[in-house]
């Protein structure tokens, strides 16, 4: 190649293309899987551990699984394989809990609504998104009257008791509830930890630090059985409830540190800025120091948020049954005993399809957000 | 419109700027030391003085970025107190251009100067972008609208900065070291649009240590240099006949590299 490049006048160099072996596919074998000996040996490793690996686990889960049957033995009988069997005839409880039967098409219409709800949020592109950011602030309370019951203005559902939520329902009903109240709450947290007005920094502070130094099982515990003393007698407050409030709160501690963070990377020019303008606070909050803050902090909110979804499943040591513990409940059966794994690998792929998805739109948000501004 | 009228009714005294014994101090530090200065409406002053001298302090006072313990500051009639509301009222009407531009990296140029016209003017977003484009083209980078900050030069960026403070109609321009960020090419650029500003009868305050711009431009320069008023002249004098020794060594000192 070097023979070839031609002598030009200064200002008349054009754009030549690379050399061939800076790009393409072979380019990126070698650049990435063979760029040295050591990588060599590892490409190696990796190839033989995935030929290992693979084959046997596809055979197991899918190659050589029951899909229907009776019972373990019958499993058994036809097969060495996953007996997903027990799944399938456990997969109503699993998703719905004991929600009873009849009223179970509120539990999908609630689902359905999540998700005309969640689309505003998450994408800004999307026909008629302002009257359907109106409706994603209705919609707690449009779910809760559909999963709870009840009487209201002249409506009337059977009531379900939340004693009957359960399964992967649970999770969501949990998680998002989470999710979706844990962000403001640690905004307000994290600003009110920076504010100038010393009492509401001393709240701010003292609860973050007590969130965070308390196992959330303890909140759990507090919530199950410590809040009844607390409260007048009598009062019958929901344990749902009070364990979706704890939740939130947990994680609003969390939420609140990883704002911190992101808002301690804003320069103090961007408020001077603002300021210099005749910008009231909550206008330069809003409009210049969160926006870029958020930005900063999307990869710890996500974490915080996947972790939070996943430590839903602690609910089960006050005795509600998420897939986890129903999926223990359904293990002691005696027609299906023995059946460990298959369960544990059901309730991790649900787990596993949430939070990847969490993460992956994190990503693209990311990205979408990207101005250039990073140089 | 409304705000416009409000704006020019209201009777707009000699002086736009008043600091009388003005003293302030960070924690035990006293950084400014009975500054005392008048700035009459339209007239143009330079600040100078080494780093550290409390120059960028004083013009951070007027728009209340830094609150100053002893003394007055009047602006534009109004006298800053720890009264909100007249803060935000001066604020509105004092322009500021940072060192380091201080655009909002992640909203375009035009959303950048829409800004404070709609939040802070309640002004209609249509005609806050219009005015918008006419400042950006004044600047001369009304193509660049709907790019972001992080596109453009610094000398662009500062160049925006400027439209952006000029979009809110100040009636005062404050200038915290312009060009001091800027690349030798960029400077240039910035320092015309300041100069053609100035020309138009602006009320200018400005820190830079530009001292060609302070020759042509400033009706008056101003030394400062450990938190004090050294010396205050027309640049005329200031430059050929300084006065103060101290005011000496610091102009041997700029203008001889």
């Amino acid at each position: 190649m070097n023979g070839n490049i031609e002598n030009y006048k200064p200002g008349e160099h054009p754009d030549l293309p690379p050399p061939k072996n800076l790009v393409g596919p072979v380019a990126w074998i070698r650049d990435n899987l063979l760029s040295s000996p050591t990588n060599v040996i590892l490409t190696i490793l990796s190839v033989w551990l995935l030929i290992e690996v693979i084959p046997p686990v596809v055979e197991w889960a899918f190659l050589d699984a029951i899909y229907t049957g009776e019972d373990r033995n019958e499993c058994r009988a036809r097969g060495d394989g996953a007996c997903w069997a027990f799944i399938s005839e456990r997969f109503l409880l699993f998703t719905y809990g004991f929600y009873p039967e009849p009223e179970r098409w509120r539990v999908n219409l609630s689902f359905i609504l999540l998700i005309i709800a969640v689309i505003p949020v998450l994408y800004d592109r999307v026909p008629l998104r302002k009257p359907g950011l109106y409706f994603t602030a209705l919609f707690p309370f449009i779910a809760a009257y559909l999963l709870v019951g009840g009487d209201f203005l002249g409506w009337n559902l059977p009531h379900v008791p939340t004693e009957k939520f359960g399964g992967f329902m649970l999770t969501l009903v949990v998680g998002i509830t989470g999710i979706a109240f844990s962000l403001p709450l640690g905004i307000l947290l994290a600003l009110g930890r920076q504010s100038r007005l010393t009492i509401i920094r001393v709240f701010c502070v003292s609860f973050i630090e007590f969130i965070r130094g308390v196992p959330l099982i303890t909140l759990l515990f507090v919530a199950s059985t410590m809040l009844s003393y607390f409260l007048p007698p009598g009062t019958n407050f929901d344990l749902l409830l009070r364990v979706l409030i704890m939740v939130t709160l947990f994680a609003s501690g969390y939420m609140a540190e990883v704002i911190r963070g992101g808002l301690q990377a804003i320069p103090k020019g961007q408020t001077e800025a603002a300021d210099s303008m005749g910008l009231k606070y909550w206008q330069s909050m809003r409009l210049i120091v969160l926006p870029q803050a958020l930005k900063i902090s999307i990869p710890g909110i996500v974490n915080t948020f996947i972790g939070l979804y996943k430590d839903t499943t602690l609910v089960i040591v006050i005795g509600l049954l998420d897939p986890l513990g129903i999926g223990r409940a359904s293990l002691s059966d005696t027609k299906w005993t023995g059946l460990s794994n298959e369960v544990y690998l059901f309730v991790a792929i649900f787990f596993f399809i949430s939070c990847f998805a969490m993460s992956r739109y994190s990503l693209y948000l990311e990205r979408k957000l990207e101005t250039g501004h990073k140089r | 419109m409304n705000t416009e009228t409000q704006i020019s009714s209201k009777a707009s005294p000699e002086m736009a700027i008043e600091i009388t014994n003005m003293h302030k101090w960070y924690g035990q530090f006293h950084v400014l030391k009975n500054i005392n200065l008048k700035v009459a409406q339209g007239e143009r002053i330079v600040i100078c003085g080494p780093s550290g001298s409390g120059k960028s302090t004083v013009i951070r006072c007027i728009n209340r970025l830094e609150e100053h313990q002893e003394g007055s500051i009047v602006v534009d009639g109004v006298e800053l107190t720890n009264d909100l509301k007249n803060i935000e009222t001066i604020r509105s009407e004092v322009g500021m251009v940072f060192q380091h531009f201080n655009l909002f990296p992640h909203l375009t140029v035009v959303e950048n100067c829409v800004l404070a016209p709609i939040w802070v003017r309640k002004m209609p977003r249509k005609e806050a972008e219009e005015i918008a484009m006419k400042f950006l083209d004044r600047v001369k980078i009304p193509e660049q609208a709907h790019k972001f900050p992080g596109q453009l030069s610094g000398g662009q960026q500062q160049r925006v900065a400027i439209a952006r403070s000029l979009c809110m109609s100040p009636r005062i321009m404050l200038f915290d070291e312009p060009t001091s960020a800027l690349d030798p090419e960029m400077i240039k650029e910035v320092l015309e649009v300041m100069i053609e500003l100035a020309r138009e009868g602006m009320t200018m305050l400005c820190v830079t240590h530009e001292m060609g711009f302070a020759k042509t431009v400033a009706d008056r320069v101003i030394f400062m240099d450990e938190g004090e008023i050294i010396e205050e002249n027309n640049p005329a004098d200031f430059f050929d006949n300084p006065k103060h020794d101290r005011t000496k060594l610091f102009l041997s000192q700029i203008l001889d590299h």
